[in-house]
């Protein structure tokens, strides 16, 4: 299992702030993570569609979608930031 | 040395700007930069707005852009102070301050340190607007101001 956050417009538009997912794979990456969230229904498949500007970061430090990810790591989506 | 917090409460400049050079001799040079919440933004009048952010990563993606201006430049201090939760127009949102023996070093550093913050630091503006809230949209701008520093 992994922990998965959402934030900002992300968190609103999506209706969920924080949940618990199985891993895809023994070998999973963001890029996998995302493949299930986007097959979800409702506003999930538009939110992370390709061509979405979302940034992730795993562990808290920023990531992509080739970062590898396994259990027990803490995943976050959120969109551009925009602080200062 | 960096210091970093994210608070809901107001700072006291004069104070926190006291902090780094009270007690010590080799500070020729304390560069800092205040930003605030301003009425108008994109043309619409702001009634005042709700910073998020992500706690933990926060405080590390700070600490991390402190760590890499005392790299770049030969730095005394830095205090990054950034405010979350309910503000206004005219508040403090953030206060970026840093000590070194020169003044060059210091303003370099306060701004790598702010275009750092503005694009790689988790905090989000929700503003109050006429038109109900709205979430502020990052700034092509702001990637440029950031980009200048690679290399």
């Amino acid at each position: 299992m992994v922990t998965v956050l959402y934030f900002a417009s992300l968190r609103e538009r999506l209706g969920c702030s924080r949940e618990q997912l199985p891993l895809p794979a023994a070998t999973a990456t963001v890029s996998s993570l995302v493949d299930v969230l986007r097959n979800r229904d409702g506003g999930w498949t538009e939110a992370f569609a390709p061509g979405k500007s979302w940034r992730v970061a795993v562990n808290q430090q920023m990531a992509d979608l080739a970062t590898p990810v396994k259990p027990g790591d803490e995943v976050a989506f959120f969109p551009p930031v925009t602080g200062g | 040395m960096a210091r970093v917090r994210v608070q809901t409460e107001d700072f006291d400049v004069g104070r926190e700007l006291e902090s780094l050079t009270h007690g010590r001799t080799d500070v020729g040079g304390l560069a800092s930069f205040v930003g605030l919440v301003r009425t108008k933004n994109d043309g619409q009048d702001i009634q005042g707005m709700t910073l998020e952010h992500y706690p933990g990563m926060t405080e590390k993606a700070l600490e991390d852009i402190c760590g890499q201006a005392h790299s770049r430049w030969d730095l005394l201090d830095i205090l990054v102070i950034h405010r979350v939760g309910t503000l206004v127009p005219g508040d403090r949102i953030v206060l970026v301050s840093v000590a070194s023996a020169h003044r060059g070093e210091a303003f370099e550093a306060c701004e790598f340190i702010m275009d750092y913050l503005k694009t790689r630091a988790p905090f989000w503006k929700k503003e109050e607007t006429a038109q109900g809230p709205r979430w502020v949209d990052a700034r092509a701008s702001d990637e440029v101001a950031a980009g200048r520093w690679k290399g």
